[in-house]
């Protein structure tokens, strides 16, 4: 790494907050030497939008929606983690078909989440037409969520304690139709990025951080793993049932741009597979638990039974007692281990509600990853992290 | 890893500073005094056969009446052994300082200025405590409980209306 | 062969006088339509909103088939301003900033909640609504809105660029708008 010198003339220049390279709002002011990057220092903060706050006003089923703005390129992780989350508090247990019908909904949103990721990579080293074209298949995700719960992007997913309506045999057909065409669309995808020259003399040793470096930056998920350390929430503290399953966590050794791309790609192997294993074994039961006190009654009950009508009302209005604790529940999210921690002091509201954001964790490694590299490398850099600024800024 | 066993070594070395343990809860959860909060994480991270070297989450709470209101908290990982702590500990309103701990964790930089930016709490040592999250001339700590969370400037909403 | 011309590659004529081989119409009319369909749009996209701009761009719903194909990042070339996010109240300087720099005629729309009005963020660090700090021309509804409706709030700014005068921006009224905004 190079020193400050006093007496050498640098460039400084101002990367965002509305450049067209970073996906998303931050800026990073560079110190340059030449092309060379000697120094760089962040600023974030710029759609700051005060979910925590927010939180402490809501009561439980209404922060969902909160959750779908974190990382909004996997927003029903974040929904089925918060549910798990309040579950938790609550004390529910969950039934195999509730837990399958969430894996497989996770798995879809990382593969969208990995897509994008991927697809963007390939963008900023020059490779427009892969974005394209598995962006077709990202649309095809959106019509299953659609089916699903309504939405294409936030979908605000499931209930606490299950879903609001099973999967419908269309949904059911349009999951196999996408497992079924995604290899095909990924070996393409892979074709034009994977051993092309150009794209791995881009990629391979640029902004790369050590295993060590890593975890004491905080970092999780792909980016931990594309550095060589195989942690994987799933793994390592199994949460609805993903401990049926049996899938391999791949893991990279230099931590860099290539890496953290091929680490990215092969999981969506895995999570293909993951998706495909939990269809075929969907066990039978009921979408949702026998909760009446936190599962909002169907909508056609509401308008037409008494009781319904009341307990909607209970649960709307929280009236519900809920235990006083803490909890900390994490989930796999798209970039990293999603956490939630919870504090109740039995009120309709959270007492305290603090999201562990991923983004916002690594993104801070930033300028140790891209410090002695070219500037364009700092670009890649910056996409192959997957920095989404909703989770960012929270 | 047993939680007697991490209770039990923590009590022998810092007796006094340990206020508090429950080990009901979801996580093991330990408060301490604030100024050896940052000798329990090195503790906890460094010795032999505690080995919590991943710094999971840090964040502020505010508990308005409290004695001590301010409180920040920790959330350890032991990868290996995949065992988790919760370390807390409080401060009062009028001089909430703690020890930082950028020195054991790159992580916690981020963290505790955005402890700062929504609590004030601060962190001694910390190589840039500025706010990270809301503009630079903020001059109120939004997370506190005391402060609204509507936007003030808005004309267009009767609080009568919103049942407020 | 058939030589017809498909017609969505056409756009009809503007009303105006025909004789055998000419065609006389006002400048006005002429200048709008060339306009309306080759809109360089600047995007601005900050959050979640942002993500339903790039299914916009993507293949499957495609805005390049109103003009928009060329994004411009630079907002020197840029003619419409497309805010699609939350802007935190620390944004809101660079969003103006941005505006300013744009050249006549540059028009804004604001596509979903957050831009629009703050949606769902009534909070302290949101902007409520960009109209605080720049003119709108058209808002779009939703959190986020489909693609479909982006494309529809697209083509009321087309409507607007094809009947806006040429005059326009040089009247007091104009620049009295700008200079409640504080835009010279
Ligand atoms: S309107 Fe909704 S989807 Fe769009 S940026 Fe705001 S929160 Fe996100």
């Amino acid at each position: 790494m190079t020193d400050i010198l006093e007496d050498k003339q640098y460039t400084t220049l101002n990367l965002g907050p509305t450049h067209p390279a970073t996906h998303g709002i931050f800026q990073n002011v560079l110190t340059l030497d030449g092309e060379q990057i000697i120094d760089a220092e962040q600023t974030i903060g710029y759609i700051h939008r005060a979910f925590e706050k927010i939180a402490e006003r809501r009561p439980y089923y209404q922060i969902t929606p909160l959750t779908d703005r974190l990382n909004y390129c996997s927003s029903p992780i974040n929904n089925i983690g918060w549910h798990l989350t309040v579950e938790k508090l609550l004390g529910i247990k969950t039934t195999k078909r509730i837990d399958y019908m969430r894996i497989i909904l996770m798995e879809l949103a990382r593969i969208t989440d990995h897509l994008v990721c991927n697809s963007v990579i390939g963008v900023d080293s020059g490779a427009l037409t892969g974005f394209i074209y598995v962006f077709q298949e990202r649309e095809k995700v959106y019509e299953i969520y659609e089916e699903v719960s309504g939405a294409r992007l936030t979908t605000n997913m499931g209930r606490i304690g299950g879903f609001e309506r099973d999967f419908t045999p269309k949904a059911v057909q349009k999951i196999r139709a996408f497992i079924d065409h995604l290899p095909k669309v990924l070996v393409e995808f892979e074709k034009l990025l994977l051993r092309n020259r150009i794209f791995m003399d881009r990629t391979i040793g640029v902004g790369p951080i050590s295993g060590e470096r890593a975890l004491n930056y905080g970092f999780t998920g792909p980016n931990l793993r594309a550095a060589g350390v195989d942690y994987d929430v799933r793994v390592m503290t199994p949460y609805s049932s993903y401990d049926d399953f049996e899938f391999v966590i791949p893991v990279g050794t230099q931590g860099d741009t290539y890496d953290r791309f091929c680490v990215r790609q092969q999981e969506l192997w895995e999570s293909v597979k993951l998706v495909r294993n939990a269809l075929e074994n969907l066990p039978e039961g009921n979408f949702h638990v026998d909760a009446p006190q936190f599962y909002l009654p169907p909508k056609e009950a509401v308008y037409s039974k008494m009781e319904s009508l009341i307990w909607h009302f209970k649960i709307v209005m929280g009236e519900i007692d809920v235990p006083v604790g803490e909890v900390f529940h994490s989930v796999e999210g798209g970039n990293g281990e999603l956490g939630f921690y919870l504090v109740s002091d039995g009120g309709r509201t959270p007492f305290r509600l603090h999201f562990r954001r991923p983004g916002f964790i690594y993104y801070q490694a930033y300028p140790e990853m891209i410090k002695g590299g070219v500037l364009s490398d700092a670009i890649l850099t910056m996409s192959s992290m997957n920095v989404i600024a909703g989770e960012l800024d929270a | 890893m047993e939680n007697t066993y991490i209770t039990d070594l923590l009590h022998k070395h810092f007796s006094h500073d340990i206020l508090e343990k429950e080990t009901g809860g979801d996580i093991l959860t330990v408060i301490v005094t604030s100024p050896v909060i940052h000798d329990v994480i090195r503790f906890l991270k460094e010795t032999e056969n505690m080995n919590f070297n991943f710094l999971t989450d840090l964040c502020g709470i505010h508990y308005p009446d409290r004695g001590l209101p301010l409180g920040v908290v920790y959330h350890l990982h032991n990868l290996s052994e995949n065992k988790r702590i919760r370390v807390k500990t409080f401060v009062t309103v009028s001089n909430p300082t703690i020890p930082t701990v950028t020195d054991l964790f790159s992580t916690a930089n981020w963290m505790e200025r955005e402890t700062y930016d929504f609590y004030g709490i601060l962190f001694e040592g910390h190589p840039n405590l500025k706010r990270i999250l809301n503009v630079e001339y903020m001059d109120f700590f939004p997370m506190r409980k005391e402060y609204p969370l509507e936007d003030p400037t808005r004309e267009d909403k009767d609080d009568r209306y919103f049942g407020r | 062969m058939d030589r017809t011309i498909p017609t969505y590659n056409k756009v009809e004529p503007p009303d105006g006088y025909t004789a055998p081989g000419i065609f006389a119409t006002s400048f006005d009319k002429v200048v709008g339509i060339a306009r309306s369909n080759s809109i360089w749009p600047l995007p601005f996209a900050t959050s979640c909103c942002g993500i339903e701009f790039m299914a916009t761009m993507g293949a499957h719903y495609d805005l390049g088939r109103f003009g928009a194909e060329r994004l411009s990042f630079s907002p020197r070339q840029a003619d419409l301003l497309m805010v699609m996010g939350t802007i935190a109240k620390k944004m809101a300087p660079v969003i103006q900033q941005v505006y300013i720099q744009m050249a006549e005629p540059r028009w804004v729309l604001a596509v979903g909640a957050c831009a629009s009005s703050g949606g769902i963020f009534d909070t302290y660090s949101v902007l409520q609504g960009i109209d605080r700090v720049v003119p709108v021309d058209v808002y779009v509804p939703g959190c986020p809105p489909r693609p479909e409706q982006i494309i529809n709030g697209f083509m009321k700014i087309q409507d607007l660029v094809v009947n806006e005068s040429l005059r326009r921006r040089y009247s007091p009224e104009y620049r009295e708008l700008l200079a409640s905004y504080g835009i010279m």
